[in-house]
């Protein structure tokens, strides 16, 4: 936080640097799916799915880093808004509603769930919120699985085709389309609306952080008693992490199901929660910029060994050993093992929470 | 009444297993007051070497009888694990004692998923079929028609009985029981009377590993299929077990395990029978015309079952978040 206040006064102070600063990463911005298209269409895809994880860390990281309420089944929520959206918009009830009345239903149902959860688990102990939480996780992922009998819901393991693309009007966010002499592809057109949700997400955490709820946050984290004792409803404001984190998750998984255009049961599973956690570790928890840090890094890291690891592998002995989901999975594993051994507070590490994690608790 | 004592036989079945990984959790709590994440895992391992020991020893064709030959898997388990679960002290636990409780428990979630697929890697991505060496024989259960035990079922019974008796005279009878339970009260003072803290933490997950051990090969033979997977549920369950004994009390974590075991059990058996919407013909004439073609029209079957000890697990902790036998009240992170 110390970091950034920093920034923010060398800003004021050359108001001209950092206008050239901002132009500039907007056109790179704006520029980067043409150049990632030269390279391949799949790049794309993968830029948009490291923005959908980046949102996801963020939501993470409004109960994991602000709060410091430990949720290992957050891609529950995930799935709620995801299954949501392909319930409301897919031949499978032949409903199709408009995204942009569905995607904030999404966010309410998964905001709904997370108070559902959070009320009776978040007077505990935070160890037992996370065994909680985890099991949550399960449990939706059960009921996904299963919900197909006697009355289908979700059409069990097979999952939910064919859902509709972001559509307004006539513009649909799956074609092609010629614009200007550019032409925009699908994975192109959803890359830019990522983008401005991104942005939007980005700026609503970075005034959360410093606003009353955010300091009522770092306060119940740092020290519940103290917090207390300051006047701070604790229970109310943890809720409100909950449900807020689980918003989020909602509306990500919304994006993710229009995305896709397939969901089905597979995609919620336990290692999903674990890998955006360990986006949020790796960054810095409670970091905004050290979150999207860690959520691009564990988003491209994995794909680029996935094009590279194979190969090589094959080069060397002829055929290919580790799986590079195997690696995928092991760099998760070992990115939480190696950052909480060695730097606990994360690549860029707020200060606050350095100052916390590095002092040593009281036996 | 027959089902009802089958479905009793197969929670006890069950519900020994889970008390037996229970205890592992109970023990690591009791003394460090944290959850073992990887514990689960630890319980995969066993059965994945198990497994192997096994599978080579038949496939060597040494004639041995078939008893033999799971004890061995069982004896070689045990080091194996016990190696792992001191691994996990020492890399997880030990240097982040003093840390602020978020981070082990992120360090165990990454160790749990490291283990899950190192083990991956070693054994199989597909469900390990173990051999079937021990011939099933079904006993009935006295007094009830109907109802059978199975001689492995009284092995697994019998064997978590006796591992549950021993663990207790370690606890209660012998000097490292006495430095295991002066650590959990008070870790300073313990060190004061000359207690090595170190050496009394490791071998608390030393031997919650060695049951983990046990209680890998006995799912292993019992459902006869191993997977890499297999630990984070059973974990789950183990922890579920713990809390609802009240965790950090060894009674609590047998207790808790044996009940819960009964609880998924009957619930797996009745749930379908509870919830057949069948006997709601009258309300409904869709469901009446439904339930002609199919009779067993249920809103719930038994496919729930591994929901049953989530549920049981969240009613503990808003009702009774001590647990049946626990004391200590649920204080904060």
């Amino acid at each position: 936080m110390h970091a950034q206040a920093d920034t923010v006064l060398a800003w004021r102070r050359h108001p001209a640097a950092a206008r050239v600063g901002v132009v500039m990463v907007a056109v790179a911005l704006a520029l980067l799916p043409f150049v990632l298209a030269n390279i391949g269409t799949a790049w794309v895809r993968i830029t948009n799915l490291a923005i959908l994880y980046v949102f996801l860390a963020l939501g993470l990281n409004i109960v994991v880093g602000f709060a410091g309420l430990l949720d290992l089944g957050y891609i529950a929520f995930y799935a709620v808004g995801a299954y949501v959206y392909a319930l409301l918009a897919s031949p499978h009830f032949n409903l199709h509603w408009p995204f942009w009345a569905i995607l904030p239903l999404g966010a309410l149902v998964a905001c709904m769930f997370g108070v559902l959860l959070g009320t009776p688990t978040l007077k505990l102990r935070g160890d037992y919120l996370a065994i909680v939480t985890l099991g949550f996780g399960e449990i939706i992922r059960i009921f996904l699985n299963n919900l197909s009998q006697p009355v289908n819901i979700t059409n069990g393991p097979q999952g939910i085709t064919l859902i509709d693309p972001f559509r307004i009007d006539g513009f649909s966010f799956a074609q092609s389309q010629a614009i200007g002499g550019f032409t925009f592809s699908g994975p192109i057109k959803y890359y830019y609306f990522l983008l401005v949700v991104a942005i939007l997400v980005i700026v609503l955490n970075m005034r959360l952080q410093n606003s009353r709820i955010g300091r009522a946050w770092e306060a119940i984290r740092e020290d519940e008693i103290a917090a207390r004792a300051m006047g701070i409803n604790t229970r109310n404001m943890k809720l409100l992490a909950f449900a807020m984190g689980a918003s989020f998750g909602g509306i990500a998984g919304g994006m993710f199901s229009a995305m896709q255009g397939f969901i089905s049961p597979e995609s919620f599973v336990l290692v999903e929660s674990v890998n955006v956690l360990a986006m949020v570790v790796l960054g810095g928890m409670g970091n905004v910029w050290g979150v999207i840090l860690g959520a691009l890094l564990l988003s491209f890291v994995p794909e680029v060994l996935r094009y590279t690891v194979g190969p090589v592998q094959h080069a060397v002995f002829g055929r290919t050993l580790i799986d590079p989901e195997v690696i995928r999975m092991l760099l998760f594993g070992f990115t939480l093992v190696l950052m909480m051994l060695f730097r606990p507070a994360g690549i860029l590490p707020s200060a606050l929470r350095k100052r916390e994690l590095e002092t040593k608790r009281g036996a | 009444m027959d089902i009802f004592v089958q479905q009793l036989v197969n929670g006890l079945t069950l519900g020994s297993v889970y008390a037996i990984v229970a205890l592992g959790y109970t023990m690591v709590y009791g003394i460090i007051q944290l959850i073992n994440f990887a514990h689960g895992e630890v319980v995969m391992i066993g059965a994945m070497v198990a497994f192997t020991v096994i599978t080579r020893l038949v496939g060597a064709n040494l004639d041995l009888p078939p008893l033999v030959v799971v004890i061995a898997g069982v004896l070689v388990a045990i080091p194996v694990c016990m190696a792992v679960g001191y691994a996990l002290e020492r890399v997880a636990y030990r240097p982040l004692r003093r840390a602020p409780r978020l981070a082990p428990l992120i360090t165990a979630i990454g160790l749990s998923i490291i283990l899950q697929h190192l083990a991956m890697i070693i054994w199989s991505r597909n469900p390990l079929a173990f051999p079937q060496i021990v011939p099933v024989v079904p006993h009935t259960v006295p007094g009830v028609e109907g109802a059978t035990i199975t001689n492995v079922q009284i092995a697994i019974i019998g064997t978590s009985v006796a591992m549950m008796a021993l663990l207790l005279l370690l606890v209660y009878r012998t000097k490292l029981g006495i430095a295991m339970r002066a650590t959990s009260q008070n870790q300073q003072i313990a060190g004061l009377m000359g207690i090595d803290i170190n050496r009394v933490i490791a071998l608390t997950f030393v031997i919650g590993a060695g049951l983990a051990a046990v209680a890998g090969v006995m799912v292993g033979t019992y459902y006869g299929i191993a997977q890499y997977q297999m630990g984070f549920l059973l974990g789950l369950k183990a922890f579920s077990a713990a809390v609802l004994g009240g965790i950090g009390n060894l009674g609590g974590a047998m207790l808790g395990g044996l009940l819960l075991g009964i609880i998924e059990a009957l619930g797996a058996g009745y749930v379908g029978d509870l919830t057949n919407l069948c006997q709601l013909t009258d309300i409904s004439t869709t469901i009446a015309e439904r339930c002609q073609s199919d009779p067993n029209l249920t809103l719930f079957g038994s496919n729930y079952q591994d929901v049953f000890a989530f549920f049981v697990l969240i009613a503990v902790l808003i009702f009774r978040p001590s647990g049946l036998l626990g004391e200590r009240v649920s204080d904060r992170a």
